[in-house]
């Protein structure tokens, strides 16, 4: 844990834009202990380790890899233990080469989520360190969550 | 002496299920060790794509036969959070009671497994009965053993039959008994102990980097649970305290789940106080989703499971994704066995409550 200092979600956003005033947009949307932001795929791993180092964040929940078709995405949850705020961060990432650094260096509890990502969806996390198959066998040459993945079918 | 990779399982009995631990041991101490899943993948997340937002309700009661309320559950606290459905006031406390008979009966199903690793048939024997309990329970709620279905968006699917919360109180009386029996049982018997006490203890600042919830977590003296922290349905209205433990070891895994059970059982009893009597138990839910993202995240039985759920406008979801605490806590399963030997194997990981179920998918 960083500091043992509680913020409201109105401190956290209000620290992160100041820090990040163009990368991190936040959404319309709110609720109570919920905080809900896009942010540019070059910026992430600042942001997450402000986040991890300063706002105390101190877990990461979840990992997700979506196949919006168009694009790919990266979504990571992060949770506060002293502040109880989850934060869901949301990551465009172009469908062509989906790269984006890895937060698994600053939290051990992302290994395996990112290693997932990469085992359905194909998205590199680049500065992971294992980046390999993990439900799937090491030879399989496609990755089952894209939509446009249809081997296996009739 | 050389080191040498071995598997633990898939035909270790321990492993409910079928899953590889290999193990690098040199002479019988564990140098390294790495989980290989995927054994069971049944494809989860992509199957429910091809469903309807109600038609996936059983198939997350399928996620681990053991919890399957809470994972139903957290299911549709996700897609109520998607589609901004308002649950009524009465089924939020029947979900809550649910969850609390749910946390006893999974945590009765950790004991019994548990009991022939450790070399102690007797407490398998207790807990399979005691268990049996709970599922009468539920049999006579909604119908199934395991597999409940019950939960449903916008509510639950029916009330409890008619004298069903005298045998409820019943069941917590003869229950509460019981309890003291088992503790007489493993807290008072040295075999139990000496393999339990002073294993694979690991620092609060540890297990929260490595993404640890649940039991394990406030074994290891950290203060955190969602039904406190971050409370859902009526939570925060209840009588209950946290249960955590100081030492984080195996011993304290094990001691905070049996306070564990105990608090369930208050809990449930505060539930029937406080529960209104009659009411509304289900509102109508859209049949399609709006475009946009909702997730929860409750506490299981075994730690932190979120649910996260994109939108399209459709009656299908574009996209769920399952966080179950067991995958996470598997992921860190190495620095938990590092230094030990290969007898400890079960008891480390019987302490983590292993279901292969909800760490394949």
């Amino acid at each position: 844990m960083a500091e043992d200092v509680s913020y409201t979600v109105e401190q956290v956003k209000s620290k992160i834009s100041e820090a990040f005033p163009t990368a991190v947009k936040f959404e319309s949307k709110t609720k109570p202990r919920r905080l809900f932001m896009t942010a540019d795929k070059g910026s992430l791993l600042n942001l997450a380790k402000m986040m991890k180092e300063q706002l105390g964040f101190d877990q990461c929940s979840l990992v997700t890899g979506v196949d919006r078709c168009d694009r790919m995405q990266a979504v990571y949850h992060l949770t506060s233990y002293t502040s109880n705020i989850t934060a869901e961060i949301v990551v465009d990432l172009p469908r062509d080469n989906p790269e984006v650094d890895s937060i698994a260096p600053l939290w051990g509890g992302a290994n395996w989520h990112e290693r997932e990502a990469y085992d359905m969806f194909g998205i590199i996390f680049k500065g992971h360190p294992k980046l390999e198959r993990l439900l799937l066998p090491a030879d399989y040459t496609f990755f089952p969550m894209r939509k446009d993945c249809d081997k296996g079918r009739d | 002496m050389a080191e040498m990779w071995i598997n633990m399982g898939p035909q270790h009995p321990m492993t409910h299920g079928l899953w590889n631990m290999r193990v690098k041991v040199d002479g019988e101490t564990i140098t390294d060790a790495e989980p290989v899943i995927g054994y069971l993948h049944r494809g989860w997340e992509k199957m429910v794509e091809n469903r309807r937002y109600p038609q996936i309700i059983p198939m997350a009661d399928r996620l681990c036969y053991g919890s399957s309320f809470t994972w139903s559950h957290v299911y549709c606290m996700a897609a109520e959070d998607l589609m901004g459905v308002e649950v009524p006031e009465r089924a939020k406390y029947i979900r809550a009671m649910s969850d609390e008979l749910q946390r006893i009966g999974n945590h009765l199903m950790w004991l019994a497994a548990i009991g022939p690793d450790l070399g102690n048939l007797t407490i398998f024997l207790y807990a399979i009965r005691e268990r049996e309990m709970f599922l009468d329970l539920f049999q006579s709620l909604c119908g199934a053993r395991m597999t409940y279905n019950y939960c449903r968006i916008g509510g639950v699917r029916n009330a409890a039959p008619p004298n069903w919360e005298r045998d409820l109180v019943r069941t917590l009386d003869y229950f509460e008994k019981r309890m003291d029996e088992y503790e007489d049982l493993v807290d008072r018997n040295k075999v139990f102990r000496m393999r339990m006490e002073g294993l694979a203890p690991m620092s609060g600042k540890d297990a929260i980097n490595l993404g640890f919830t649940g039991p394990v977590l406030r074994a290891s003296g950290v203060k955190y649970d969602i039904r406190h922290n971050d409370p859902y349905e009526i939570y925060d209205e209840l009588d209950w305290h946290m249960c955590t433990a100081e030492e984080g070891d195996t011993y304290a895994r094990y001691r905070v789940r049996m306070d564990e059970m105990r608090m369930s059982m208050q809990i449930v009893r505060d539930i029937l106080k406080k529960m209104p009597k009659d009411g509304p138990i289900r509102v109508k839910p859209p049949r399609n989703a709006p475009v946009g993202t909702g997730f929860a995240r409750m506490e299981d039985p075994r730690g932190e499971s979120l649910i996260y759920i994109i939108g399209d406008g459709t009656d299908q979801p574009f996209r769920v994704k399952v966080r179950s605490p067991l995958y996470v806590i598997l992921s860190g399963s190495k620095y938990l066995l590092q230094g030990y030997k290969v007898a400890d194997v079960p008891s480390i990981l019987g302490m983590i409550d292993v279901c292969m179920g909800e760490t394949d998918r």
